[in-house]
């Protein structure tokens, strides 16, 4: 009978002995398990958590484009202008490579403001992933930096004109400002000796740095696991294998799904490339295309998009100090996130509603700066753009209050407190001819406080957190 | 000599409507809200991109260079054999270099005050409406050392290349008070000499070169057009058959949790 004939054994393939060769010397499977097979991940993720991906995917597009664009660029003061347009038009696939690295710096914001933003909606940055979160804040200044020194290289009037202007802000600090631009700046002024180190920075050091941060990021990540829409820690409920119920292993699931995140990006990310690369000048700013002139300064100086809401808070005050300062603290501020919003509660799901309103307002508040600091710098926009830097820090303020379930006495003291450092800083740079725009002006931070701090005394009930499941929702 | 008494004419008309008009001594017109015109853009319209580049070489190029632009480029792009190419080559350059000319930027800058730009990005920079309006908008103004001034750009330095296929055309305005100060608003061009071409003609001849520069500026666009589709048609295919891979995956988490949509 054919059952009794002698099955010979399976061999072992040579993929399985290769695999088994390195396994011996390197933990390459440890790791894959660890990190992506056996890493359980929270099976609610929604929309918001396709980002975290897309950030790497970006950051390798990045790369791969950069270390292409490098062969052809030339940071030298006479070339580089010239430089950029021999990319255009006589390397192959020249521009291709330029209009994926522009839409790829541009996207890079949007994808990790997106990922910030899910961070303030879920609290991902609670205990225990403070240093998750600081982190991540790490790489976003990274980012701005070498989007900063990124855009010096094509040395067009706006490349030339916002360094000069980002640069002299290091002027602003008391003693040592001037020297200090002079040492950032390795000449007097934005000159070719600052192309130079900008280019070394924005090729070489920034990038590796980038890449270490991220994968700090992401050691940090798979050391607390993953948070998730509902603020629930999917660790405390195992089964009987000490998995998590309510978790799925990160591959194949989420990269299955992440995939398909990829695909959507994609798209996007190709119609802008191929049919609206400069994106009516949000993305590629058409006085770029004027080469740097250290004679003329163009009417308006703005940096790209994903810097006007600090340019905003930069330009509204009239004192460069206060300025800088307060530009600084808008980056420095979001570090403390952690300490400063600590209520239990970690998903704006079941957060009070004023909260759930307050994180809704400081996104338009955001996105409002960000248009502002697009504006002409006229003092209309600058005054507008005052009271709107007064809401960005005020959501600081407001959430600090509502973490600890506030009395009336507490509101009111608060609320008395933050218009008194509102009418200060009208009272510090009172000009009488634009007084009437700063009176009616007034009402947007006064409106904010009552809405937050008295509108609560009476409507308690706008006050209370819902009760936290104790399994995910989906 | 036609030039002399052409340039005499025009010295005395710029007197009269110097005089003629309200403006300020001394003081060019700065205009407030003069509209732009969207300039006909085709870059697949070959034959309005040869009769732009015609233009270019014979109004422009004295001047202005396209130092990004390499002749045989722009040969394959404008669909030109090599004598029609050759045509256009009026300085004895080779067909690999770059169109640029032989004014001295130095040399350019005394006599202007500002050297010509190079126009090669010119419509990334100032946008197609921007040059088809601007080309269009010189007017007699004898405050300035050229005698035009120009409607979309104050005090223009360049003078006006088209001033005998156009005709001069002087500018009428209304000066508006506005914030204790005066606002000057466009209201029309009145033609002072007829040109060498009909209006008709200029305009159509104004809109082929700003064609050539769009093109000359934007050297990827037709290849980014045309590929951009099948990039486009890939990525759809490829987002939803990740869906379907991702739904296929998923039909175990929500069996194991049914209360999952």
């Amino acid at each position: 009978m054919s059952e009794s004939r002698i099955v010979p054994k399976p061999s072992v393939g040579w993929g399985r002995r290769l695999l088994g060769w390195i396994d011996a010397r390197f933990p390459l499977t440890k790791l894959w398990q660890s990190q992506v097979s056996e890493y359980y991940a929270p099976i609610n993720f929604n929309f918001w958590y396709f980002f975290g991906s897309l950030a790497l995917l970006v950051l390798i597009n990045q790369i791969v484009t950069g270390i292409f664009l490098a062969m052809s660029y030339q940071p030298n003061t006479h070339l580089a202008f010239g430089s950029i347009q021999y990319i255009m038009r006589d390397v192959h696939w020249g521009w291709l490579l330029r209009y994926m690295h522009t839409t790829g710096a541009s996207l890079f914001f949007v994808v990790i403001y997106l990922h910030m933003f899910r961070g303030l909606l879920y609290g991902s940055y609670k205990k225990p992933r403070e240093l998750l979160w600081i982190l991540g804040m790490l790489i976003y200044v990274c980012l701005m930096a070498e989007a900063f020194m990124g855009y010096l290289m094509p040395w067009g009037q706006m490349s030339y004109w916002g360094a000069v202007v980002i640069t002299s802000l290091f002027g602003a600090i008391p003693w040592i400002g001037s020297h200090l631009v002079i040492w950032i700046r390795g000449d007097f002024g934005v000159s070719g000796a600052t192309l130079n180190r900008f280019f070394a920075l924005h090729v070489v050091a920034i990038p590796l740095l980038l890449v270490f941060l991220v994968l700090c990021h992401l050691m940090a990540l798979h050391e607390v696991g993953s948070n998730n829409p509902d603020g629930i820690e999917i660790h405390e409920n195992l089964d009987q294998n000490g998995k998590p119920v309510d978790g799925v292993p990160f591959h194949p699931y989420y990269t299955v799904k992440d995939l398909f995140g990829v695909g959507v990006f994609l798209i996007i990310f190709a119609i802008i490339v191929f049919y609206a690369p400069t994106l009516k000048g949000i993305f590629i700013d058409p006085i770029n295309y004027k080469p740097a002139n250290f004679l003329q300064t163009p009417p308006d100086i703005h940096p790209l998009w994903y810097f006007t809401p600090y340019y905003a808070i930069l330009r509204s005050f009239p004192n460069k100090l206060f300025g800088v300062s307060a530009f600084m603290l808008a980056v420095v501020v979001l570090f403390f996130l952690p300490w400063i919003d600590r209520h239990p509660i970690k998903s704006v799901r079941y957060r009070a509603p004023f909260y759930r309103i307050l994180l809704l307002v400081f996104a338009a508040t955001f996105l409002f700066l960000g248009y502002i600091g697009m504006q002409p710098a006229t003092l209309f926009w600058q005054k507008i753009g005052l009271r709107m830097a007064e809401l960005y820090f005020l959501f600081f303020v407001t959430a600090w209050t509502y973490a600890r379930s506030p009395g009336n006495r507490r509101l009111i003291v608060t609320f008395a407190l933050a218009l008194a450092a509102i009418l200060w800083i009208d009272w510090r740079f009172y000009l009488p001819s634009i007084a009437s725009l700063i009176w009616w002006t007034l009402l947007i931070p006064v409106g904010y406080l009552i809405l937050f701090f008295l509108v609560p005394l009476l409507w308690p009930g706008g006050m209370r957190d819902r009760s936290v499941p104790t399994r995910v929702t989906l | 000599m036609m030039k002399m008494s052409y340039r005499i004419g025009l010295l005395a008309l710029g007197g009269i409507i110097g005089l003629g008009l309200a403006a300020p001594r001394g003081e060019a017109v700065k205009l407030s809200g003069y509209p732009l015109q969207k300039a006909p853009i085709n870059l697949t319209d070959t034959a309005s991109l040869q009769r732009g580049a015609r233009t270019f070489v014979n109004y422009c190029m004295g001047c202005h260079t396209l130092q990004y632009q390499r002749w045989s480029e722009l040969g394959h792009r404008l669909d030109l054999n090599n004598r029609a190419l050759r045509e256009l080559m009026f300085l004895q350059t080779k067909p690999s270099e770059m169109m640029t000319n032989a004014m001295p930027a130095l040399e350019a800058t005394r006599w202007f005050g500002a050297a010509p730009p190079d126009l090669s990005v010119i419509v990334d920079e100032k946008g197609s409406s921007w040059v088809y309006t601007y080309l269009r908008s010189f007017y007699v103004d004898p405050r300035r050392p050229t005698g035009v001034n120009n409607a979309a750009f104050y005090r223009v330095a360049m003078p006006d290349p088209f001033w005998q296929t156009q005709g001069l055309q002087k500018i009428v305005y209304r000066k508006i008070r506005r914030d204790g100060g005066w606002v000057y608003r466009f209201v029309k061009f009145a033609p002072v000499t007829d040109g060498t071409r009909s209006p008709q003609a200029f305009q159509r001849q104004v809109g082929n070169l700003t064609n050539f520069l769009t093109a000359v500026s934007h050297p990827d666009e037709l290849k980014r057009i045309h590929l951009g589709v099948w990039v486009i048609a890939f990525c759809v295919v490829f987002t939803v058959l990740a869906y379907a891979l991702k739904r296929e995956f998923w039909k175990d988490v929500h069996r194991k949790h049914p209360d999952a949509k």
